[in-house]
């Protein structure tokens, strides 16, 4: 099943949610929708799912007019950040809900609605949970439950707003690994919303960047990644050093001095220098385009971690491999082996 | 050690607040129930079951229990509608409707019986038009049923709105995306959700009902054995100095909401059960 949008646009009073967004996603697909809280990314979603509606553009769920439909004909499953349990049903009647309401015409018999019941609490494996209560489980089940009902009713496409959001880190990084190993299994074309760049890169197959209700870039998760389209997604996605700086006929200066870094093809002004920390190598001093003295050192981790303040006066962050000696007070050349320049 | 660490608490005042809570709730309510039923024990059995079992007796029990029973179901529906109105939607005069609702509450009874009575009385602006119809309201059963509906429709709102404010109106739409019609979402959803705040509403609108004296008998019209509240015969026993026929009459109204509230009470326990806090 596929999903399109074109040309999207919502506003809640005078704060634009969708300036113009135009999607498309590919059978069987697991992409993310990422960005920061007020991108638009929610609303997006709820609009696929019926749930709001656009003040204008289209929305086509396996080429059909999606809004010409209400939530209830759109076939969506739709996984909520905060579970939307019934409350007052078991964790079977919860499952099962979706196929008892469906019209008579259609409905399945007890025994066939039992084994389906029986199926998904199989495959979000908690069939032994069936005759609790929402209350009595813990948030990682309760969202595993929620998702075993929204797959009841076979839905067309799979819809999850930031399903991992109100979980503990360690059980979200479990999750995130079953949700993958799930969508392998059934292969329904899913959207997931997620302000972690983390989920996002690990999970899905496509990755959508959004802020202020436009998509920044579209990509797979090493896109992203290596090659940000806009300044926004190289700061957004990994952790990057951003330097204000400028550039002019090709050669780029920062506070006044040049730095031995090229810019060609570059529109002249102010720009942004974006390198990623582990991307900034140290030397000794004079060795490389910047020169900084070591304010202190982190050892944590795979790597350790310098906070080095710029001759220029700035600060930066900068990763280092752990081999490398750095002592607070040193005086060290830095020269980044990658680097992204972007106008504005 | 043991020993005096269990003495300790985190709470402090237990003792004091508790005997407190004992006393007076003995002085208050206990010790005058106690005396009731003492004051009925000045009847022999027989003159007790005579009392009782006297038509106009029965008939006012009847009339107080039945018609209180049924404003209490009335108010439970028309009590939902309001809270769904004041709670999901934003509309102009909202807050001024959500205050009209306690009305009732601080409206001296009395008043609230003149004024339903004029308005229902024959002549009156609802009267008249009723009248019409060949309706009657005022000076019979229909008056009095009237009345226990206005005083009370704010204890199954007040009941209930705060519950269904604590109700995620994603549950809604969670219902709605897996299928389920707008009548699905309320009696499958929305109504299971509040079922101990709808009976706890009902039973305290019903023990108001069964209770109320001064707003009904302005528009009861309070003709023996067709529109006469037990209260009133009781009020009547007692200015005919028959203590003792009051009592009886008091203790088994007593005893009859008691076991009604005990009820609801269960009821709404059981349906509370079902739904932990989450």
């Amino acid at each position: 099943m596929t999903i399109e949008v074109r040309n999207l646009v919502k506003s809640f009073g005078s704060f634009k949610a969708l300036d113009g967004v135009d999607l498309k996603v590919d059978s069987g697909e697991l992409v993310a929708l990422l960005g920061p809280s007020g991108s638009g990314k929610t609303t997006l979603l709820r609009i696929v799912a019926g749930l709001d509606w656009p003040d204008s553009g289209e929305v086509f769920i396996n080429g059909e007019d999606a809004l010409a439909q209400g939530a209830r004909e759109r076939h969506v499953g739709f996984v909520f950040q905060h579970y939307a349990l019934f409350r007052h049903m078991t964790v079977f009647e919860n499952v099962a809900f979706g196929l008892r309401v469906q019209p008579r015409t259609v409905r399945k018999d007890e025994a066939a609605i039992r084994a389906r019941v029986k199926e998904l609490l199989d495959l979000v494996q908690l069939d032994w949970l069936a005759d609790r209560y929402p209350s009595q489980l813990s948030g990682g089940q309760r969202q595993r439950i929620a998702l075993a009902r929204a797959l009841a009713i076979e839905p067309r496409i799979l819809l999850l707003d930031e399903p991992f959001g109100a979980l503990d880190a360690k059980v979200r990084k479990e999750l995130r690994k079953w949700l993958r190993s799930l969508h392998h299994e059934i292969h329904v074309t899913s959207i997931f919303v997620t302000h972690d760049q983390e989920e996002a890169l690990e999970v899905a197959n496509r990755v959508v960047v959004m802020d202020k209700g436009r998509i920044e870039q579209i990509g797979s998760p090493d896109d992203v990644y290596a090659s940000p389209a806009t300044a926004f997604v190289h700061g957004f996605i990994g952790e990057s050093i951003e330097l204000p700086v400028e550039v002019e006929g090709g050669a780029v200066t920062l506070g006044g001095r040049p730095l031995r870094l090229t810019a060609d093809g570059l529109a002249p002004g102010a720009s942004k220098l974006f390198v990623r920390r582990h991307d900034m190598l140290v030397g000794p001093p004079g060795s490389g385009a910047f020169e900084g003295a070591v304010r202190h050192v982190r050892n944590f981790g795979p790597v350790q971690r310098a906070e080095v303040a710029l001759s220029g006066g700035q600060t930066i962050e900068i990763d280092a491999p752990r081999d490398k000696e750095l002592r607070a007070g040193d005086t060290i050349g830095l020269e980044p082996r990658r680097y992204r320049i972007f106008a504005g | 050690m043991s020993a005096v660490a269990a003495q300790r608490r985190t709470l402090p005042g237990f003792g004091l607040t508790m005997g407190l809570t004992l006393t007076w709730l003995s002085v208050i309510i206990l010790i005058p129930l106690a005396g009731l039923f003492l004051k009925s024990l000045e009847l022999s059995p027989e003159q007790f079951w005579n009392i009782l079992s006297s038509r106009r007796t029965l008939n006012a029990l009847r009339v107080s229990f039945g018609l209180a029973f049924a404003a209490a179901c009335v108010n439970l529906v028309m009590g939902s509608v309001i809270v769904w109105a004041l709670v999901r939607y934003r509309f102009p005069g909202r807050r001024l409707f959500d205050a009209i609702v306690d009305v009732p509450f601080a409206l001296p009874t009395a008043v609230a019986g003149v004024a339903l009575t004029a308005l229902f009385a024959e002549k009156g602006w609802l009267g008249a038009p009723l009248a019409a119809l060949g309706i009657k309201v005022a000076f019979t059963p229909v008056g009095i049923f009237v009345a226990m509906i206005f005083i009370g429709i704010p204890f199954v709102v007040r009941t209930v709105q705060p519950v269904l404010q604590d109700l995620d109106p994603e549950i809604e739409e969670a219902a709605g995306s897996l299928g389920a019609s707008r009548w699905q979402t309320i009696f499958r959803v929305i109504l299971p959700s509040l079922a101990p705040a709808l009976l706890t509403g009902l039973a305290l609108a019903f023990a108001r009902a069964v209770g109320e004296y001064g707003s009904v008998i302005f528009i009861a019209g309070n003709l023996p054995n067709v529109s006469e509240i037990a209260p009133l015969l009781i009020v009547i026993r007692l200015s005919e100095f028959r203590y003792a026929d009051a009592t009886a009459i008091a203790v088994v109204m007593l005893v009859v909401s008691f076991v009604i509230i005990f009820a609801v009470n269960r009821l709404q326990r059981w349906a509370q059960s079902r739904i932990p806090a989450r």
